[in-house]
């Protein structure tokens, strides 16, 4: 099946594919963002109702696309999912922790007699909001800066640190890739509300949390990208596949890729000019600039470790037990039969987008939600 | 080769058995409620009568207090398996990775997209649109089902795929097979049609509940007769999957079988225990009757395992130990040819590192003649091949004994409702409302027949479980598992005291 396309062609278009449902992931973490400002930005209960309505409706798409990047990488990948997985086993595991507790917590939270109390589930959708989203962010920072595991000649996998994965929390590389996305998921977050209310007592208030959050974004985001681009990282061999240290070898990933770097620079463009839209000219549409800047930006900077040989979750304890693209992916068979299933995710997207303006036909505010008898 | 200890196993198969059973107190549900209320909708835009409509909503309501738990626990199946059996996701990845990505891909967005339209959209989308939706989250979901039921089919007759010795894993070569393994596809029969059986027994416990109290007189008899009209149909269908099913089990898996009627010598003409006590001091190897007391069925199992009156049926005893007469390979013989096999495989690997082709090409020679038992070359003794007689005799036998009571009852309510007697027969309302719990107990025992049964194997003969985990210690495993009944444990009261209370309330009180 696919006979005709290389084992190497497949591997890189799922590494792509596993790019954008990173960056999709990051942008629908608005959910997330959005949970965190609760308190921030409610000032009342009607507001909060508000506040928990509206990501309500859309809180399925941050977790369903973390579920489809655990999918596909199951799929594509099967040896990271092993390795990290199976190695990094708290730091899975606490992320795994932070997203049980979301659904039920926006199903409850108002429910007469409903065990914990309301206060109880808020806390829920607050570390569902800001641990989950920080630890993410650690994970993904990992893949720049390696994980403790050695994988042996039959390709099973051990992790050599007793802390299973939590040592990633020591790297300030690490901690601060979590904080960007924790500041960068609340800044879409305001987003998303200026653009999804129609209340204008909380505008202003809502300008302001975003201008807030951007200023700790905004630093946290030049000293990520400056590591990421200045730092050492890994390349492999290409007949040997041996693995080797090479200074800034993600900045000439990008120089020797034009149209990987072109989209970079698009993203973050089009990140600043959503923020700009927001701020000086109070347009609503700017969680699209800036949402549509998060996708390239997130894809691209995942989407960088795949190509030119580059090695896209490193070991540290055994830098020959690397994981590329080419050594961790699945079968040509298997990857070609999802390379057809690949071919749903426009229909996906399809009625996603259906579902998203079916529902945002009208915009929301705290009256509709105290008239809505099924209101969260 | 990797050498797990056995706490670590336990501590690994309780944290999977803990998640998936809790998770499966929730999914059966959502598979027959969304059909249900999608029934009862459709129902609402022929007719145009507001009282559908209320009605679809107040069970609308119970379904999403369900289905954000399904949720909930749902997530953690997929990644326990890169958590806790990363040499399973490895070693069989390529193969089972594809039915979950597919499955959250085409089934997974579809149910959790339209269900934000099914329950917000009812002032925003036109009818039409939200009829649509409602049907679409019940297909989703049941798609879902399908997708995970495929996984796990294979995972029980593992079909469509080769061993690569380079890359030391399974690899798929027929993506159709394993679609169309005749385990996925009675599995998935099996497990949707009792998702409907269990939403249907709810509909009508909950409905009982109301003509105790004599309130919600209307609503209830008409849910009672849409729900046990359901769920009589869905009951046979049931029952014949149910048979399909055990038929696959004798072909595929006649361990499982053996355990499941507790049969340790094979004999012919093999009848099946209705009711039996086993003996608790009976050991594997000793000339005990495994059976204190038994009731039987003559000729019933030998027909039902294979189709004819007279099959012989292998008991636990000529699996292990072999019987030359029924050609019965003995665990033993497997074991040494699989460990001929673990072994070969490591020389091949060695000699292939050294670039020796010739003898890396003589161990691939021995490594293809004994591949077929290699899951066996990583067993201990022989009586590890055997799972757990008691628990799957008991648990099969439960399943059994309660999916032919429901039967029963779904006749009986719709006789009763349809000469419109069922107020007036109070001892029926008290059973419907006793059957509900019964609903659960059959769905939990019929998911440990299917992996308490499998045992030892992760993979059927190919990969057992203590292959099959991850290389974590016992002592992080232990700390997650008792998070998760905590947590679980937590939320499932909240979700019970919940759905009591909107009960309670009931459809009048929703509006």
């Amino acid at each position: 099946m696919l006979d005709t396309i290389s084992l190497y062609s497949l591997e890189v278009y799922w590494w792509f594919i596993v790019s954008l449902l990173g960056g999709l992931f990051v942008f629908m973490s608005f959910v997330q963002g959005g949970q965190t400002l609760l308190y921030t930005l409610g000032k009342n209960e009607d507001e909060r109702d508000l506040i928990i309505n509206s990501l309500g409706r859309k809180w399925e798409l941050s977790f369903t696309s973390l579920v489809m990047f655990g999918g596909a990488i199951f799929a594509a990948f099967p040896l990271f999912y092993a390795v990290s997985f199976g190695g990094a086993y708290f730091v899975w595991m606490a992320i795994l922790f932070c997203f049980i507790i979301q659904a039920v917590a926006y199903e409850y939270r108002k429910k007469p007699n409903n065990f914990f109390g309301q206060r109880f589930y808020e806390i829920l959708l607050f570390i569902n909001g800001s641990l989950g989203i920080f630890l993410i962010g650690v994970a993904l920072a990992t893949l720049y800066t390696g994980g403790n595991f050695i994988v042996d000649e039959m390709n099973l996998s051990h992790w050599t640190k007793a802390s299973y994965g939590l040592e990633a929390l020591l790297s300030p590389f690490n901690i601060a890739f979590g904080l960007m996305l924790v500041f960068l998921s609340r800044m879409l977050g305001a987003l998303y509300f200026f653009n999804n209310f129609e209340e204008e007592d909380m505008e202003l208030r809502l300008l302001q949390v975003l201008k807030n959050n951007m200023f700790v974004f905004l630093p946290l985001f030049l000293f990520v990208a400056g590591m990421m681009f200045f730092q050492n990282a890994y390349n492999y061999d290409e007949t040997t596949k041996i693995v080797n240290v090479e200074s800034m070898k993600i900045l000439h990933n990008f120089l020797s890729s034009p149209l990987l770097f072109l989209s970079l620079i698009v993203g973050v463009l089009s990140l600043l000019y959503g923020l700009y839209r927001a701020l000086v000219n109070e347009q609503k549409d700017a969680i699209w600039y800036v949402g549509t800047g998060t996708v390239l930006t997130v894809t691209s900077l995942l989407f960088v470790l795949g190509i030119n040989h580059t090695v896209f979750y490193p070991s540290l304890a055994d830098l020959q037990s690397s994981l590329t693209i080419e050594n961790s992916s699945g079968s040509h068979y298997t990857l070609s039969i999802m390379c057809f299933v690949s071919l749903l995710v426009p229909v996906v997207f399809g009625y996603i987008f259906m579902a998203w303006r079916s529902m945002d036909k009208t915009k929301m505010t705290i009256d509709e939600v105290k008239n809505d008898p099924h209101h969260y | 080769m990797i050498e797990h200890s056995d706490l670590l196993i336990d501590w690994s198969r309780a944290q999977f058995a803990l998640t998936a059973l809790y998770h499966w107190l929730f999914v059966p549900l959502t598979l027959g409620l969304t059909f249900i209320v999608a029934i009862m909708e459709t129902i609402y835009v022929k007719t145009g009568d507001e009282w559908w409509k209320k009605t679809t909503k107040f069970w609308m309501g119970l379904l999403a207090i369900n289905f954000a738990i399904g949720l909930a626990t749902g997530i953690i199946m997929e990644f326990e398996f890169g958590t806790n059996w990363s040499n399973y996701s490895w070693i069989v990845g390529d193969i089972f990775g594809a039915p979950l990505a597919i499955e959250g891909l085409m089934a997974f967005f579809m149910e959790s997209t339209f269900f934000a339209i099914m329950f917000f959209g009812w002032e925003k989308v036109s009818k039409r649109m939200h009829l649509t939706s409602t049907w679409l989250v019940a297909i989703g979901s049941n798609l879902s089902a399908l997708w995970i039921l495929v996984a796990n089919g294979w995972m029980q007759h593992p079909v469509g795929m080769h061993f690569n010795p380079d890359t030391a894993r399974n690899e798929m070569e027929d993506f159709w097979a394993v679609f169309f393994n005749p385990n996925a596809v009675s599995k998935f029969l099996h497990t949707v049609s009792s998702g409907y059986v269990l939403a249907s027994l709810f509909v009508i416990g909950v409905s009982a509940w109301y003509l105790l109290k004599k309130r919600e007189v209307l609503f209830a008899k008409r849910s009672i007769i849409v729900a046990s009209s359901f769920g009589l149909i869905t009951s046979f269908f049931l029952l014949m999957s149910g048979d399909e099913s055990a038929f696959n089990v004798a072909q595929k898996q006649p361990m499982k079988l053996a355990a499941m009627e507790g049969v340790y010598k094979g004999e012919n003409k093999a009848g099946i225990v209705a009711i039996g006590l086993l003996d608790p001091e009976k050991v594997l190897g000793d000339e005990k009757d495994p059976f204190i007391f038994k009731l039987e069925i003559p000729n019933a199992l030998s027909f039902l395992g294979y189709h004819s009156l007279s099959a012989f049926v292998p008991g636990v005893h000529d699996l292990v130990y072999g019987n030359e007469k029924h050609k019965i390979m003995s665990v033993i013989e497997k074991m040494k040819k699989g460990k001929l096999a673990v072994e070969a495989l490591s020389d091949y690997k060695k000699y292939k590192k050294e670039n020796n082709p010739q003898k890396a090409k003589e161990a691939l020679v021995i490594f293809e003649q004994n591949q077929a038992y290699m899951g066996y070359g990583y067993l201990k003794k022989p009586e590890d091949a055997v799972p757990n007689v008691a628990l799957t005799f008991y648990s099969f036998h439960t399943m059994v004994g309660l999916g032919t009571w429901f039967l029963v009852l779904f006749i009986m309510t719709l006789y009763f409702s349809m000469i419109n007697e069922i107020e007036k027969k109070r001892w029926l309302l008290r059973l419907m409302l006793m059957t509900l719990p019964l609903g659960y107990v059959a769905q939990e025992a019929g998911w440990i027949v299917a992996e308490a049964g499998r045992q030892p194997w992760a993979i059927q003969d190919l990969l057992p479980v203590g292959m099959a985990a991850s290389n974590v210690s016992s002592t992080s495993v232990m700390i997650t598992f008792w998070l998760f009944a905590v947590l679980f444990t937590g939320l499932l009261i909240a979700e019970i005291k919940i759905m009591f209370t909107q009960i309670k309330i009931g459809p009048e009180g929703e509006h």
